[in-house]
């Protein structure tokens, strides 16, 4: 097996995956029925790629295991997102600053990842590419209305940006199987794209009027497997089913 | 008899998208290829969004149908190359506006968003073009949701991807 392209792929899946769910729980509990839908649109999208990468380890990993196991039985220590995505959904500022933050990440890494060799990477991220447009442009919009909308609404999510900024840094931060994937040219170089992330950040804060907060503080840990306690209750939600009723179906 | 690729093309026009139910699969441009292996035909398509749920069930509905026709087939899904809009037929673009969606307009974003340059979308029911975007998410992941200023009816336009 192919273990630096099995551990790239946990490492894609779980991001899509995690920050999948956080948006699905806003299903039915959106503040306005076209926010709901576009969450949930953007959730469904997220879960379709986290499929796909998925399908892709269970086949090359070969032991049998599928999609659903690699996605719902593993124990928080093996997930790879970063932990950007795994935090609450609070209030609308900060679900749509966490979807601006990762969206602001995404698009310049699925750009650079059809580039990948590896065939099949390469047409997943020609696929989701035009996905992640839609979904960046969409929370960009978001920051611009609140950060310049009301009183209210600035002051909340400056809130939300100051709260995340700690996390962004490491969305960039090169891992050893982001490392092993750049050599075997299949990843993307991570410090190729940082600039154009945070070009993306920064220009969208200055429109929105949002301060850039002065915080050098860097929170990682998710890409080795060290995360906040959030993980830990989303996947209680996640998986207890499966651990209550082992291999039980719909 | 044999069983030659335009027949199986002609059953597949039979096959319809489960959430836009007056197009076929073909009007919807997904169907890829068909290839004859020995005893199995293989129908290759591609999805329209990566995580749209009709994939499966349109899977299990070509299958069925070439069953019904004596025909054992294999369902291959690519994602390369990406599908894209412009691969919905002529035909299908009118039917997708008798039935009350306005079909994909070229060179993409919306007339609402903040950013980017304006596009056109009539009313699939009164033809005006003073329509504006409510959302630019919709029922599917395929649709954005317009309002026609004119006739004042909401509709789904069939977004450009
Ligand atoms: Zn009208």
């Amino acid at each position: 097996m192919n273990d630096t392209l099995f551990k790239y792929l946990i490492q894609l899946g779980d991001n899509s995956l995690i920050l999948g769910h956080r948006l699905s729980e806003l299903c039915g509990h959106g503040p306005i029925l076209e926010v709901d839908m576009a969450l949930t649109n953007i959730a469904l999208d997220l879960m379709g790629q986290a499929r796909n990468y998925y399908q892709y380890a269970a086949e090359i990993e070969g032991k049998g295991r599928t999609e659903d196991d690699l996605a719902m039985l593993r124990d928080a220590r093996e997930y790879r997102n970063c932990l950007l995505v795994e935090q609450a959904n609070e209030d609308f500022a900060y679900t749509i600053t966490r979807q601006f933050f990762f969206d602001a990440f995404h698009l310049p890494l699925m750009e650079a990842m059809k580039g990948s060799n590896d065939e099949r990477l390469s047409a997943i991220a020609h696929k989701s590419y035009k996905e992640v447009s839609y979904h960046y442009r969409y929370s960009s919009e978001w920051m611009k209305r609140l950060g310049d909308g009301t009183e209210e609404s600035h002051s909340r999510i400056q809130d939300a940006v100051d709260d995340l900024w700690m996390y962004i840094g490491e969305l960039c931060e090169v891992s050893d199987v982001d490392q092993a994937a750049i050599d075997a040219g299949l990843g993307v170089d991570l410090n190729a794209i940082r600039q154009t992330v945070e070009q993306n950040i920064k220009e969208v804060l200055k429109e929105a009027t949002i301060q850039i907060p002065e915080i050098s503080f860097k929170q990682s840990g998710g890409k080795s497997g060290i995360h906040t306690e959030q993980l830990g209750f989303i996947l209680a939600e996640l998986q207890w089913m499966q651990r209550a009723y082992p291999n039980m179906e719909w | 008899m044999t069983i030659t690729k335009d027949y199986i093309y002609e059953l597949l026009e039979q096959v319809p998208d489960p959430e836009v139910p007056v197009l076929s699969i073909l009007d919807l441009g997904i169907v890829r290829d068909v290839v004859f292996n020995d005893e199995l035909v293989e129908v290759i398509i591609t999805p329209t969004y990566t995580g749209c749920p009709a994939m499966d069930m349109i899977s299990v509905n070509i299958k069925a149908l070439l069953q019904e026709n004596g025909i054992e087939s294999k369902i291959t899904l690519v994602l390369s190359p990406a599908w894209t809009t412009d691969w919905l037929t002529e035909a299908g673009k009118r039917k997708l506006k008798e039935y009350g969606i306005a079909p994909p307009v070229a060179k993409t974003t919306d007339k609402l968003s903040l950013t980017g340059e304006a596009k056109l979308v009539s009313c699939p029911i009164c033809d005006s073009n003073d329509t504006q975007m409510i959302s630019q998410f919709g029922s599917t992941a395929c649709k954005s949701l317009y309002k026609c200023n004119d006739c004042l009816e909401p509709f789904d336009y069939f977004k450009c991807h």
